[in-house]
């Protein structure tokens, strides 16, 4: 019961006053050209597919000159050239990065909303709840995606909700593994127990305690998730099973122009590159994103 | 009173006792088979006093403190706080109950969540409890300023961004916020600089008088029980060796494990080496601990009698248990203070 003093080598100094506040320099981020350019692309994408009514270009199903204009330099709207039926290639590739950048969003954050949750529960609670939903999990995964995409294509009439629902199905699986695999890190840390041990109930320490460090590691997939779902949109449109006509999306339009391959090239090689461009940018920011916050290895 | 192999409950106090804990047991499930981290451990806290658990790694004593708290599931026996069974609460009680009896953790930088800054940390049982921002708020400073961490700039840090003895400060300001009556400290200086663990062990003790705190005070390092116990008690192997008063056990301990744990206490002065002989062998199994005594296939003491019979616990001399069939003597050369100092008692047949 007594005072051990003589171990206390700072003479209590340490206990007793607080230094000033020590000047700490700041950590310059180091930015990446690369990465830079690809918010620029994205950012770019997504301005003028959002402004896109607002742009002197004709609509998407109309035709605006000759068939297949090469592109080049003239009208606004004539920049990229014309498709098979004279339409303003650029205003179609707008209006088809609508449609392939808003499912590609819209089921990449339904996935990530719904596998984040249901990670979270299979790691946290274990048991018969992790039995489940691992299962059901890994049969998705074991399932042919194009096989799953085509049944739900063939029993439903294609448009942006089936195409939204079903590629949402797709890649909710690798969102319950990323969460259920960092919930499982987490939870056996020592501010969990102490959390309990403050009383907390499961839906609190869920919430407040794990949810706040795994969601970071999971969101930045997210881009890299969605880059592939444009990919997989491009695939299902390019099979004839995406977005009816006429209304334009980018794997569309590479199937459509597919045809005339030798002789306007223009026609499938610049949605192609459109699409090659935005995932990259969308992969380079996903990358960027993960060394930044997924600190899984760090912590 | 148990009669039943076990380690026995001599040393009990009955009703007068905050925390009393008969017959623990915990048990882990594993691929290689059930282990009894917490093999019938017996014993009790008076309120105001420090019961300081020493035992090597893997001797059950973290899984005790966890246990009593019901943060690891209790294989059987049972546990008293106040009049309250714990064993026996429901998860809605036992919230509740949690906020009297609170836990201060070995890491800790890990005991805290990295995400959340300092201020919301320690008022995090408040919360729970549903008090207003407002009371938060005050509390926040009341208990930041009781761990000497008053600092403006301390509220909005994150827990990655402290020093090993700063966090533990949090923890055990976090601990105070909920005002218990019972703190469990698991190891709380083990992972801390030594000038640093001086601080901390002060700042409990000075916490304990003002606030009438009673303290299970968990940790491996001998000397560090010594300064805050008022009774001490050594596990070994998921069992009770020995309990009593620190000045007894440690002067003329009566458990060969418990001279053993002192032997090995490196002296200040390099010539003399350690205390005593080492220690040999390694710590059995805990999937197939020994028969009888569980500490025979170490002990220099042992014969056919602690290979077939379960020692229990029983008093030695005045206020000193041991569960021990042959216990040692009080060494006839009279010791000066210094505890560790005593020579290793020769080897006594039978």
């Amino acid at each position: 019961m007594t005072q051990i003093d003589i171990l206390d080598q700072t003479g209590g100094a340490l206990a007793e006053s607080v230094p000033s506040e020590p000047v700490v320099p700041v950590v310059r981020q180091r930015r990446s050209f690369s990465v830079g350019l690809s918010y620029l692309w994205l950012g770019l994408v997504v301005a003028l597919a959002a402004l896109v009514p607002l742009l002197p270009v004709s609509d998407f199903d109309i035709a605006a000159g000759d068939p297949r204009l090469s592109p080049g330099f003239g009208p606004f709207d004539l920049l990229l050239g014309t498709d098979n039926f004279g339409r303003s290639i650029l205003s179609r590739i707008l209006y088809g990065g609508r449609v392939s950048l808003v499912i590609g969003l819209v089921a990449g954050v339904l996935a990530f909303v719904i596998g984040t949750f249901l990670g979270l529960l299979a790691g946290y609670f274990g048991r018969w709840v992790d039995a489940v939903i691992t299962y059901v999990t890994d049969a998705l995964l074991a399932f042919p995606p194009l096989i799953l995409l085509l049944s739900i294509s063939a029993v439903t009439k294609p448009s942006l909700f089936t195409l939204c629902v079903g590629l949402t199905i797709l890649v909710i699986p690798s969102f319950v593994r990323l969460s259920r695999a960092n919930t499982i890190a987490w939870r056996s840390r020592e501010f969990v127990r102490a959390a309990r041990n403050m009383g907390a109930t499961s839906p609190r320490i869920m919430r407040r305690e794990i949810l706040p460090n795994v969601l970071p590691t999971v969101a930045s997939y997210l881009p890299l998730v969605i880059a592939s779902l444009i990919v997989a949109e491009g695939s299902l449109s390019f099979l004839g099973l995406g977005i009816p006509a006429p209304t334009p999306s980018w794997g569309g339009m590479i199937s459509e122009g597919k045809d005339s391959l030798s002789d306007s090239p223009h026609l499938t090689l610049i949605p192609a590159l459109v699409v090659f461009l935005t995932v990259f940018a969308l992969n380079q920011i996903g990358d960027s994103l993960r060394a930044r916050f997924d600190r899984t290895a760090a912590d | 009173m148990p009669t039943v192999a076990g380690s026995g409950a001599a040393h009990l106090r009955g009703e007068e006792a905050l925390l009393s804990v008969e017959d623990l047991v915990v048990e882990y499930r594993t691929s290689a088979g059930v282990v009894q981290a917490v093999s019938k451990v017996s014993f009790d806290v008076l309120p105001g006093e420090t019961l300081g658990i020493v035992g090597e790694s893997g001797c059950g004593k973290s899984t005790t403190g966890r246990a009593v708290l019901r943060l690891d599931t209790i294989t059987s026996g049972r546990i008293r706080f106040r009049d309250r069974a714990i064993e026996q609460l429901g998860d809605r009680d036992m919230r509740a109950l949690r906020r009297e009896m609170q836990m201060i953790f070995q890491d800790p930088i890990g005991s805290l969540n990295p995400r959340r800054p300092v201020r919301e940390l320690v008022v995090e049982g408040l919360a729970v409890a549903g008090a207003s921002k407002k009371a938060q708020e005050e509390a926040a400073g009341r208990v930041l300023a009781a761990v000497g961490l008053a600092d403006e700039r301390f509220r909005d840090l994150r827990a990655r961004r402290l020093s090993g003895g700063q966090a533990q400060r949090v923890a055990i300001a976090r601990a105070l916020a909920v005002e218990p009556q019972l703190l469990i400290c698991d190891e709380p200086v083990s992972a801390l600089d030594v000038s640093v663990q001086a601080q901390i062990l002060n700042l409990v003790e000075d916490l304990k008088r003002d606030l009438g705190l009673t303290v299970v005070f968990i940790a491996h390092d001998l000397s560090v029980v010594r300064t805050v116990s008022d009774r001490v008690m050594v596990m070994y192997l998921g069992k009770v060796c020995e309990y009593g008063e620190p000045e007894s056990v440690y002067a003329h301990p009566a458990h060969p494990y418990t001279r053993a744990l002192l032997d090995s206490v490196p002296q200040p002065d390099t010539v003399d080496g350690f205390s005593g002989p080492a220690l040999e062998g390694d710590l059995p199994s805990p999937l197939s601990p020994p028969s009888g005594c569980r500490f025979r296939t170490r002990c220099p003491r042992a014969d056919e009698q602690c290979a077939t019979e379960e020692p229990q616990v029983r008093e030695i001399r005045q206020g000193q248990f041991a569960a021990c069939h042959h216990p040692l003597p009080v060494p006839d050369v009279p010791v000066a203070s210094g505890g560790a100092a005593v020579p290793a008692v020769p080897v006594a047949a039978g």
